[in-house]
C-alpha cells in the first residue's frame, strides 16, 4: 500500500515556502504575484492501515500546531483538489537514487513505533495560478526544482509504487583497447568520462599489451580516476617550460619548486624552532599548536558540482573538507569552517543567461544554504570567509571550503600495516557523484547539467557527525592503525592511496549498499558522501566493531592490505581488477606543457584599454550594477571622474559594491559560535555588524591559546599582473590575520588555485608567474605555505544547439593572461574564469585577550596609518566604481612587508593599539569609515601627512612606470589606492608616544582622530570628503540585505 | 568524554527553596544531604554538537559531568538515577530531520517518559538548551500533553525562514524556574531555524503566562524569530524543568561576548550564573 501524507501550513500560519517561490518568480521575471500554496509531504509505502498512517502523520511527521495534514492513499483524488481557482498542482521529487535524508530518518523513526515501512520518499508540492506553458516549465526547471537531482511531476503523482531498487548480475566487462586506434582510444576517453589524454591512453594500452589482455572496465576507471588531475595535479606538479617576463625556467615539478621549496627553505632556517609538523603530504596541514595539540587545516573546492546543483555541491563541499582533517593523522577534531566565493553579479537578467547557466541568485543562495546546512550540522562554526563577485563566474563559479582541526601531537602519524584490515565506517555506498574526480578535472559545458547528473550528491550531516564522534573515541583507544576520508574517486581513491606501498585486496560484495543493483565499477568509484576508510589491526576488529554499533555506525571489513604491491578487486568470488600499484601510481607518464606570460605595457589610469572585467561583462549587460559598461567596447576615461569633485560620492558607491558591501545576510544564517570558543566574530562593533579583519577562537576551553583564520584574494589584480595579484593576496591574509593580534611570526598560509584551462599556454603562465610570486612573498615574511589544492579547467563552453559534445580541445579558446585579446564571443568561445588564488591563513595568539578589533572605540584617541601609500588604482575598486582602467596595480615590498607586520604586532601585543583594521578594497576611505560607522563614531582625517611614495617601486618584473596619472590623482591615490602592507590603527593619546617608537622603522603618521559626531571627514589640501555615518553604513548593507 | 562520580545509585535531594508547594517530592533520605555536588547527564544523540562545551559549563562551577548517547539509556534506563541534573544540549538531533526535535523527542516520549517523570517527580533538575528545549517540548516532557489534543505549544521556523545566529538580550522575569533564580538580565546568542515560540491558541499563552511558566523573554527589539510573546524559555510547572532557545553555555567566559573589546563585557559571561544556580540548587 501506498499512502500519501500532505503537510499544509495551519489556517493563519504563513507559507514560507510559497512567499519564497513567488519572490523567485518575480526576480526571474516569470510571474508578478504568483498565486501559490506550497506544502510538503511523503509517500510511505508499507503494509499500513490508516489509523496508523494518520498517527505517524499527527506525532511524527506533521507539527499539529502550526500545520495540518490530509492523509490518503497515493492517487486518490482528495490529494490534488484545487483549494481555489489556482490551476496546477506540481510536484517535486528527488530523482530515485538521489540522496533523501529526511525519508530515511522517517523510515527509521516510523519504525520506533513499532511501524514497518518499506520504503519513503519525500517531496514538496506547489499549486499554482495558471501560467502558460513556456512559463510553467521554467517555473519548474528555474524556480521549484533542479534537473539535476530532481524531477518536477505536472499533475497528480502518477506512482503506485516506490521502487527500491533491483538486484543486480553480474557480468564481467572488458574493455577491447589492445584494438583500437587512436582515434577509438580517444573517443573512449571522452565517452567513457575517463578524460584522459591520447598519450595517458596510450600508454595503458602499451601496459596492457605487456601484460597479453584487454583490462576490465574497472581497472581502467581506476586508472583514469588516479591519473585524474583532481587526484594527481599532473599538471601543476609535471613538467612546464615557462618563458615570462622573469624570464625562461624549465620545472621537472613546477609545485615542488616554488611553494613547497618556499616551506623548505623556511623550515630549514628555522632549524629547532621549525613548528611546522606535516606539510603537503597528508589530506591536511599540520603546525604545532601548544604543549598538547597540533592544529591542521586544509581548503578545498567543489566548484564543478556547484555549477550544476548550488545546494549539494556546496553542501557535499564543506562536508568532504570537513574529512579532510578528520583524515589527517589519526584524526584530528574539526574545530572551524571557512568559506569563500565567486559568483556572477546577481544582478544578471534571467534572459540573458547562456543555456544550461543557472541564474546567480540561485547559484548564490544554494551554495550559502548548502554550506550553511551542513556545516551548523556538524557543530562546527563556520567563521571567516569572503565573497567575490566577476561576470566571468557566470557558467563557472568558484566556491572554497576550508576547515581547521586539532589533533594531539601523538596522534599526528598513521602507521598502516601489513595485513590490516581495510575497513569502511560511515554512510553506504550509492551511485552519487560517479565519475566525480574525472569530472571536475574537466571544463563544464551547457550539456554537463545532462552528461554529468550522476557527479551530483547530496550529502547527510547527521551520518559524518556520527562518524566523527565514533572515529575519536576509535583513535584514542587506538582501534586503528591508519585512516583516511573517501573523497573524490571513493574507494578507488582511498583504498588506492593508503595501499600504495603495500598492496589490498578488496571483496567488493561486502560494501554496504544503498539499494540494490550497483555493478562493482559503480561500487569502486561511488563518491557517495560521508565514508571514511580505517585500517585495523585483526585484533581490533571486534571491539572497533562493537564501538561503531553501540552508536548506529557501520562498519565493514571490505578487504586487507595484503603485501602484495598489488591492487587486487573481487567480486563474486571473481578478480575483477588486478593492477601493480606502481603502475597505477608512477605510470603515468610525465605530461609536459608550455606555459608562456607576457606582460603588456602598463597603461596610465582611464586611457587604457579595459581589462577584461569589463569586457566579459559587456556581453552580459548588467542592469543597476556597477558593472555597467558599454557592450564590447572599450571603457571611455571619464575625464570628469579624474577631479576630485565628489569622493564622498565615489567612497559610498565602493562601498556599496558587491565585494566590498556587508556579508551580513550570509554570516548569520552561519552557526559561528558553537564549540564555545568563540573569541573575535566576523562581525564585530557597537552594534555587532562591523567587518572584522580575522575571526579569532578559543579551541581548548579551558586554555587562552587562541587561533586566527583570515583570507586574502584579488582576482581583480590578476588582469594586470598574477605575479602581484598572488603576492597581494599573501599580503592581505597575512596583514588580516596580524590586524587582530596573530604573531606574524607564527603564521601558516595554503594556496588555492582555481584557474581556466592550462592546456593554454598562456594561461598556465598566468598560473605559473602566480607560484612564483608565492615562493618569493612567503620565503620573505617567513610564512610557510602548509597545504595546498589546484582546480583547473574552469571554464564554461556554451554549446551551439547540434554542434555539441564534451570536447577539451582548445580550438577557439578564450585567451587570458595578461594579453590584450579580444575577448570571444562568449556563445561560441569558452568563458574562462579570472585567475583566482586564494589564500588562506592560520594565525595564533599566546592569550585571547590581546586581541583587537576594527571599531572605533572612543572619542579624542588617535588615528594613525601605518605602510606606504603608493598610486597604485589598478585593479581598484575606485576603478571599478568609476569605470576606468589601466594604472598600476599594487605591489609588495616583501621584505618591508615582514618589518611592518612585526612593529605592528609588537605593537598591539603591548596594549597599545585599540582598534586596527586593515587597508584593503577602497583603501583608507573605505578602512576609516567602516571603522568609524562600525564603533558607531566619527572619524577626522587628514592627508597631509600620510607617508606615500607617488612613483611605485616593487621587486620582481612587474612593469614600472605610468607616472602619468601621478600627477593628475594624489588625493584619489591618498584615499583609494590599495597598496598592501597597511593599517589604520585608533591609539589612545597616553599610549602615542610609545606607539610610535614601537613603529620607529615603519612609515606611519598620525592623520586624524576619533570624533562623537558620527561624521566621517578627510581633508587634503582641501576638504575633499564629508559624510554622514549612517549613510556611509546604509550603502554598505544594502545590496546583499536579501 | 568525562569520567563519571562515585556516586552510584545515590539520591541527592534538592535544596527546598521555601517553595514546597510547588514541589511533590518523596521526603530525601537525609544521608544524601551532605553531598553537595550534583552530577550532570549530558545526554547527547546523533547531531548533538553542543555537548562538549555545556559539559564545560557545568563543570566551571563545580558539578560532575557525564556525556551519555541516548542508546545507553535506551539500553540501560536505570542509568538516571545516578543522576541529578538532566542536560539536553542543542545540537541536530538526528538532523532535525522531521522538525527540530522531533524524532529524539518521539524517542524519549515512546521509550523513556517513565524515567523522565520520575526524574521530574524526584526533584531533579532538568534543562534543554535550543535543540534540547524542541526536544523537551516534542517529547511533551516541558508541557504535558493531554491524550490525543494538540500539544500545548510547538517551537517552528522563525519568521525568516531561516537559521539565525544572533546575540539577544533577555529579561527573566519571575522566581519559578529553578535555573533562573536572581536572575534579570541576560545576553545571549541565539542559533536557530527553528525557534518560534507559539502556543496552541491564546488562552493557553495566558495560562502559561499566568502559571509563570514563560520566565524568559527576549526584548522585543530582538525578537530574533518572532515568537509570539517574545517568549525564549519555558519551564514546567514545577520550575524544575527549563527549556530555552538562546545558549547560556556560549557566554561563560568574557572573550564569548561580541563586544569584549569594546569593554563591555563583565568578568563572567551572563550564562554561567544559570548553570551555578542548577548546582547550588543541590548545595
Amino acid at each position: 500500500m501506498l499512502w500519501e501524507v500532505d503537510i499544509y501550513p495551519a489556517e493563519g500560519r504563513p507559507d514560507l515556502g510559497a512567499g519564497e517561490v513567488a519572490a523567485t518568480a518575480a526576480e526571474l521575471h516569470l510571474a508578478d504575484d504568483l498565486a501559490v500554496i506550497s506544502a510538503r509531504g511523503y509517500l510511505i509505502q508499507g503494509e499500513l492501515d490508516r489509523a496508523q498512517v494518520e498517527q505517524i502523520a499527527d506525532e511524527l511527521l506533521a507539527d499539529r500546531v502550526v500545520e495540518r495534514t490530509v492523509v490518503a492513499p497515493a492517487g486518490d483524488p482528495l490529494l490534488t483538489e484545487l483549494p481555489d481557482e489556482r490551476t496546477h498542482w506540481i510536484h517535486v521529487l528527488p530523482k530515485p537514487g538521489v540522496m533523501d535524508p529526511v525519508a530515511q530518518s522517517a523510515m527509521e523513526a516510523i519504525a520506533d513505533f513499532g511501524f514497518r515501512a518499506e520504503a519513503v520518499r519525500t517531496f514538496r508540492k506547489y499549486a499554482v495560478g495558471r501560467l502558460p506553458d513556456e512559463k510553467l516549465s521554467l517555473l519548474c526547471s528555474k524556480v521549484l526544482a533542479n534537473d539535476a537531482i530532481e524531477q518536477a511531476i505536472v499533475g497528480p503523482l502518477g506512482f503506485e509504487r516506490l521502487q527500491v531498487g533491483s538486484p543486480y548480475k553480474f557480468k564481467l566487462v572488458t574493455v577491447p583497447i589492445l584494438a583500437m586506434d587512436d582515434a577509438a582510444l580517444e573517443q573512449l576517453s571522452r565517452d567513457g568520462q575517463l578524460f584522459l589524454s591520447l598519450v595517458e591512453m596510450r600508454t595503458i594500452q602499451a601496459h596492457f599489451n605487456q601484460l597479453g589482455r584487454d583490462p576490465t572496465d574497472v581497472e581502467l576507471e581506476t586508472v583514469a580516476q588516479t591519473w585524474s588531475e583532481h587526484c594527481s595535479h599532473k599538471t601543476l606538479a609535471g613538467r612546464i617550460d615557462y618563458r615570462g617576463p622573469d624570464g625562461e625556467r624549465h620545472f621537472e615539478n613546477m609545485l615542488k619548486e616554488t611553494i613547497f621549496a618556499a616551506t623548505q627553505k623556511i623550515r630549514q632556517a628555522a632549524g629547532d624552532r621549525d613548528w611546522c609538523v606535516s606539510v603537503f603530504v597528508d589530506n591536511a596541514g599540520v603546525i604545532r599548536f601548544d604543549e598538547k595539540y597540533n592544529v591542521v587545516f586544509k581548503v578545498e573546492t567543489h566548484n564543478h558540482p556547484s555549477a550544476l546543483e548550488p545546494y549539494g555541491g556546496a553542501n557535499t563541499g564543506i562536508g568532504g573538507v570537513i574529512r579532510d582533517p578528520m583524515g589527517t593523522g589519526m584524526g584530528a577534531k574539526p574545530i572551524c569552517n571557512t568559506d569563500v566565493f565567486c559568483f556572477a553579479p546577481p544582478e544578471v537578467s534571467p534572459e540573458e543567461l547562456p543555456p544550461g547557466v543557472l541564474h546567480p541568485r540561485r547559484v548564490i543562495k544554494g551554495v550559502v544554504a548548502g554550506v550553511r546546512d551542513y556545516g551548523n550540522r556538524m557543530g562546527i562554526p563556520t567563521v571567516n570567509g569572503a565573497i567575490y563577485f566577476d561576470p566571468r563566474y557566470l557558467g563557472n563559479p568558484l566556491v572554497y571550503c576550508g576547515n581547521v582541526g586539532l589533533i594531539p601531537r601523538d596522534k599526528s602519524d598513521k602507521h598502516l600495516q601489513a595485513n590490516d584490515l581495510i575497513v569502511a565506517l560511515g554512510g553506504r555506498t550509492g551511485r552519487d557523484g560517479i565519475h566525480g574526480a574525472t569530472f571536475s578535472s574537466a571544463e563544464l559545458t551547457s550539456h554537463s547539467e545532462t552528461l554529468s547528473g550522476g557527479a551530483v550528491q547530496i550529502g547527510n550531516a547527521i551520518t559524518e557527525k556520527m562518524l566523527l564522534d565514533v572515529l575519536l573515541v576509535a583513535r584514542d583507544r587506538g582501534l586503528y592503525n591508519s585512516v583516511t576520508d573517501c573523497g573524490a574517486g571513493g574507494f578507488s581513491s582511498a583504498v588506492g592511496e593508503m595501499g600504495e606501498k603495500i598492496g589490498a585486496e578488496v571483496w567488493l560484495e561486502r560494501v554496504p549498499l544503498k539499494y540494490e543493483g550497483l555493478t562493482y565499477t559503480e561500487i569502486w568509484i561511488s563518491e557517495a558522501q560521508e565514508r571514511m576508510v580505517v585500517s585495523v589491526s585483526p585484533e581490533k576488529w571486534n571491539e572497533l566493531s562493537a564501538l561503531c554499533a553501540s552508536e548506529g555506525v557501520e562498519a565493514t571489513v571490505i578487504g586487507k592490505f595484503t603485501p602484495t604491491g598489488r591492487l587486487t578487486l573481487i567480486y563474486a568470488e571473481q578478480k575483477v581488477a588486478d593492477l601493480a600499484m606502481d603502475f597505477l601510481h608512477d605510470g603515468r607518464p610525465p605530461v609536459v606543457r608550455e606555459a608562456v606570460y607576457t606582460l603588456s605595457s602598463p597603461l596610465p589610469l582611464g586611457e587604457g584599454p579595459g581589462v577584461r572585467a569589463e569586457k566579459a561583462s559587456g556581453q552580459w549587460p548588467v542592469a543597476g550594477g556597477q558593472y555597467k559598461v558599454a557592450s564590447g567596447k572599450t571603457p571611455i576615461p571619464n575625464p570628469q571622474s579624474l577631479i576630485p569633485s565628489n569622493y564622498t560620492d565615489t567612497l559610498q558607491k565602493i562601498l556599496g559594491s558587491l565585494n566590498v558591501c556587508s556579508k551580513e545576510w550570509v554570516i548569520r544564517q552561519y552557526d559561528h559560535e558553537v564549540q564555545g570558543g568563540s573569541v573575535l566574530k566576523p562581525l564585530v562593533g557597537a552594534a555587532n555588524d562591523g567587518p572584522g579583519d580575522a575571526a579569532v577562537l578559543r579551541p581548548v576551553l579551558d586554555s587562552r591559546r587562541g587561533i586566527v583564520i583570515s583570507c586574502g584574494m584579488n582576482p581583480r589584480y590578476g588582469d594586470f599582473d598574477t605575479y602581484w595579484m598572488a603576492a597581494s593576496a599573501i599580503d592581505e591574509a597575512v596583514r588580516n590575520c596580524v590586524a587582530v593580534g596573530a604573531d606574524p611570526a607564527r603564521i601558516a598560509i595554503l594556496d588555492n588555485f582555481c584557474w581556466g584551462t592550462t592546456d593554454r599556454p598562456e594561461t598556465l603562465g598566468s598560473l605559473v608567474r602566480a607560484a612564483l610570486a608565492c615562493h618569493d612573498v612567503a620565503v620573505e615574511l617567513g610564512t610557510p605555505f602548509i597545504s595546498g589544492k589546484d582546480s583547473l579547467n574552469n571554464e564554461f563552453r556554451p554549446l551551439v544547439k547540434g554542434v555539441g559534445s564534451l570536447c577539451l580541445d582548445q580550438t577557439e579558446g578564450a585567451r587570458t593572461g595578461n594579453m590584450e585579446t579580444k575577448t570571444p564571443d562568449p556563445f561560441n568561445g569558452a568563458i574562462s574564469i579570472p585567475p583566482s588564488l586564494l589564500i588562506s591563513a592560520i594565525g595564533q595568539v599566546d592569550d585571547v585577550a590581546r586581541c583587537v578589533s576594527m571599531d572605533l572605540k572612543s572619542p579624542g584617541n588617535l588615528l594613525y596609518i601605518v605602510g606606504e601609500t603608493k598610486n597604485e588604482l589598478g585593479g581598484s575598486h575606485f576603478s571599478l566604481v568609476e569605470g576606468l582602467s589601466g594604472g598600476e596595480v599594487p605591489k609588495v615590498d616583501a621584505r618591508q612587508a615582514k618589518t611592518t607586520f612585526a612593529a605592528m604586532h609588537a605593537a598591539i601585543h603591548a596594549g597599545l593599539v585599540r582598534a586596527c583594521h586593515d587597508l584593503s578594497e577602497g583603501g583608507l576611505a573605505v578602512a576609516a569609515a567602516e571603522m568609524a560607522f562600525a564603533g558607531e563614531l566619527g572619524a577626522k582625517i587628514s592627508l597631509a601627512d600620510v607617508p606615500y611614495l607617488p612613483s611605485p617601486t616593487g621587486r620582481g618584473a612587474g612593469g614600472e612606470g605610468g607616472s602619468k596619472s601621478v600627477q593628475v590623482l594624489p588625493d584619489a591615490a591618498l584615499l583609494f589606492s590599495e597598496s598592501n602592507t597597511r593599517f589604520l590603527c585608533e591609539v589612545e593619546p597616553d599610549n602615542a608616544a610609545a606607539f610610535e617608537s614601537a613603529l620607529a622603522d615603519v612609515p606611519h603618521a598620525r592623520i586624524g582622530e576619533v570624533v562623537a559626531d558620527g561624521k566621517l571627514e578627510i581633508v587634503g589640501e582641501t576638504p575633499l570628503l564629508q559624510a554622514d555615518l549612517p549613510a556611509l553604513k546604509e550603502a554598505w548593507q544594502k545590496p546583499l540585505r536579501w | 568524554m568525562r569520567s563519571h562520580a562515585e556516586h552510584g545509585n545515590e539520591f541527592i535531594a534538592p535544596r527546598d527553596r521555601s517553595r514546597g508547594a510547588l514541589f511533590s517530592i518523596p521526603t530525601p533520605d537525609p544521608r544524601t544531604l551532605l553531598m553537595t555536588t550534583p552530577s550532570v547527564l549530558i545526554l547527547r544523540a546523533p547531531g548533538t554538537n553542543c555537548d562538549a562545551e555545556t559539559a564545560f559549563a557545568f563543570e566551571q562551577v563545580g558539578a560532575k559531568t557525564e556525556t551519555l548517547h541516548v542508546n545507553r539509556l535506551l539500553e540501560s534506563p536505570e542509568l538516571f538515577e545516578r543522576f541529578q541534573i538532566l542536560c539536553i544540549p542543542g545540537g541536530f538531533s538526528y538532523g532535525d530531520d522531521l522538525g527540530a526535535g522531533r524524532i529524539l523527542g518521539s524517542q524519549i516520549q515512546h521509550h523513556l517518559s517513565d524515567q523522565l517523570v520520575r526524574f521530574k517527580t524526584e526533584g531533579k533538575l532538568i534543562l534543554g538548551i535550543c535543540n534540547g528545549f524542541q526536544v523537551l517540548l516534542k517529547s511533551s516532557v516541558l508541557l504535558e500533553k493531554i491524550g490525543a489534543d494538540t500539544p500545548p505549544a510547538t517551537l517552528t521556523w522563525n519568521d525568516s525562514g531561516r537559521y539565525y545566529d544572533g546575540w539577544v538580550r533577555l529579561e527573566a522575569s519571575g522566581s519559578k524556574s529553578v535555573f533562573l533564580a536572581g536572575i534579570e538580565r541576560m545576553y545571549l546568542p541565539v542559533a536557530h531555524a527553528e525557534g518560534k515560540f507559539v502556543a496552541r491558541d491564546e488562552r493557553t499563552l495566558q495560562d502559561l503566562d499566568a502559571a509563570g511558566q514563560l520566565p524568559l523573554r527576549y526584548v522585543a527589539a530582538d525578537n530574533p524569530n518572532g515568537s509570539m510573546d517574545e517568549v525564549a524559555g519555558v519551564c514546567d510547572s514545577t520550575g524544575r524543568v527549563l527549556g530555552l532557545m538562546p545558549h547560556p553555555e556560549r557566554h561563560i567566559d568574557p572573550t564569548q561576548h561580541p563586544r569584549w573589546t569594546r569593554g563591555e563585557a563583565g568578568p563572567e559571561g551572563d550564562g554561567l550564573q544559570m548553570f551555578r544556580n542548577a548546582v547550588e540548587y543541590f548545595a
